[in-house]
């Protein structure tokens, strides 16, 4: 098919959820492409620089001449050019836009609040926060309900768009827990998404993009060192 | 036409999230219920049909509620393919896409940030949008009529309240954002959009805009937690 020749490459980290979920959308579609790794900390490279003039941020997308930023746009990219394998998004408009509405949430309002643990200062904070985290995880619970239908993934039978959007932040969220002591996804009150979890990880289309949880919390201290140490908070 | 399709539209007044909306069904000549909220006195009906954010607009289409702005445009499109918002080709829609998230997170934000706050937090939210109108300018330029083409599509609809609500803020907020000197071709498609049938007659009353946007602005301005939508 014409328009999936050219070269794919993706730059991005090994680190960042947005990156990963372009990588697990090519591997649904097992297209070959080249990671070509950015080392943020030691300045962005020109490629960088010069394929997302805008933000300056991962992921990018190359694909022959196009390039495509933003992880949502290209996971959606991926999935319009190659159409004949599986497909990302559900087939039905009104499933369509239940997944690209809570997709919108965890980048909007979900994923923040995760991060916010991490920025919160004293105690009172960081339990405000990390009980943000849980009301938010209980919601996807029943999101995962409506959109699975008992079925394995929010895609239904495969990995899907939302599966996606979601499951690249699982190892972050492990990492939090690590670093709280507390399991944010647990058998009480999100016993579908725990299950979820596991399976999503074990994906092929995941299990060699998602980092481990330990190389994630060693990076995560680093990252948090250099930004005291910076003067940052 | 059977109950379960038709089209029903929960918005607000002066929403201009609502009014994309109300465009796009236009565009696609889709007949619907407006059912106007009082988003200061929700009804039960609003807390059902979004219960997460409680907010319009909400599109209720076969019996289902789709709610944000963004996703119920692709909705739309989707449903109904004729008149399409979004260009076919893969990379284009992806482009339309980007810039439409830029704009909002940008532009829109920017402008609303700057409407509602005071000193250097204001200053530092002009500058920001004025240099992201810059690199819309960027877009704009060589349309001869629409982002969309020789049709309204997708991005026009996103950025479309900045033909008509951007000097509403201004003067509400004593701020300039649009320099048509400076942006000749903004300028120049927000004439065309002004004329568009769709859209010229659709504007909430001016007046009644600016009484609304000086209290919400006075109310956000004072309270010491992060901003709300309007």
């Amino acid at each position: 098919m014409a328009k999936s020749d050219g070269e794919v490459k993706v730059l991005g980290t090994w680190s960042s959820p947005f990156v990963m979920r372009a990588r697990i959308a090519l591997n649904i579609k097992s297209v070959n492409y080249e990671f070509l790794q950015e080392r943020l900390w030691e300045g962005k490279s020109d490629l960088l620089l010069q394929s997302n003039p805008v933000h300056k941020k991962v992921p990018v997308l190359i694909h022959g001449h196009n390039t495509i930023c933003e992880s949502l746009i290209i996971v959606q990219y991926i999935d319009e050019v190659w159409s004949s394998a599986p497909s990302i998004l559900p087939f039905e408009p009104h499933e369509r836009a239940e997944a690209r509405f809570w997709a919108a949430h965890l980048d909007e309002k979900w994923f923040p609040s995760m991060r916010a643990i991490g920025m919160a200062e004293g105690e009172d904070a960081r339990r405000a926060a990390i009980g943000q985290v849980e009301e938010g995880l209980v919601l996807l619970e029943e999101a995962f309900g409506e959109c699975s239908k008992g079925r394995p993934f929010f895609g239904g039978d495969r990995i899907g768009y939302l599966d996606i959007a979601f499951g690249c932040f699982l190892g972050w969220l492990r990492v939090t827990e690590k670093m709280t002591g507390i399991r944010l996804l647990n058998e009480t009150n999100t016993p579908h998404l725990l299950k979820w979890a596991h399976r999503f990880c074990s994906d092929d289309a995941v299990k060699d993009v998602m980092p481990e949880t330990e190389k994630l919390a060693e990076f995560a201290k680093m990252i948090m060192g250099r930004m005291r140490g910076a003067g940052k908070s | 036409m059977a109950a379960e399709e038709e089209v029903k539209l929960l918005g607000f007044w002066v929403s201009p999230f609502v009014l994309r909306v109300e465009w796009a069904l236009k565009i696609k000549g889709v007949k619907y219920e407006y059912i106007e909220e009082d988003i200061f006195n929700k009804t039960s009906l609003l807390m059902e049909l979004n219960p997460l954010y409680k907010k319009v607009p909400v599109l209720v289409h076969h019996g289902k509620a789709i709610a944000e702005s963004f996703v119920i445009l692709e909705y739309i499109d989707e449903t109904w393919k004729h008149n399409p918002l979004l260009p076919q080709d893969p990379h284009q829609r992806a482009t339309s896409r980007f810039w439409a998230k830029f704009a909002e997170q940008q532009v829109f934000e920017g402008a609303w940030n700057a409407l509602c706050s005071q000193g250097e937090t204001k200053q530092r939210a002009l500058q920001g949008t004025i240099e992201s109108m810059e690199k819309i300018e960027g877009q704009i330029e060589g349309k001869e009529q629409f982002l969309g083409g020789e049709s309204i599509g997708y991005l026009d609809i996103i950025l479309g309240w900045v033909c008509y609500y951007l000097e509403v803020w201004e003067e509400v907020g004593c701020m300039k954002i649009m320099d048509p000197v400076k942006f000749p071709a903004t300028a120049s498609w927000m004439k065309r959009m002004l004329q568009h049938p769709v859209i010229k007659d659709g504007w909430p009353p001016r007046e009644k805009m600016i009484v609304y946007f000086r209290q919400r602005s006075e109310a956000l301005g004072s309270s010491s937690h992060g901003w709300l939508r309007v």
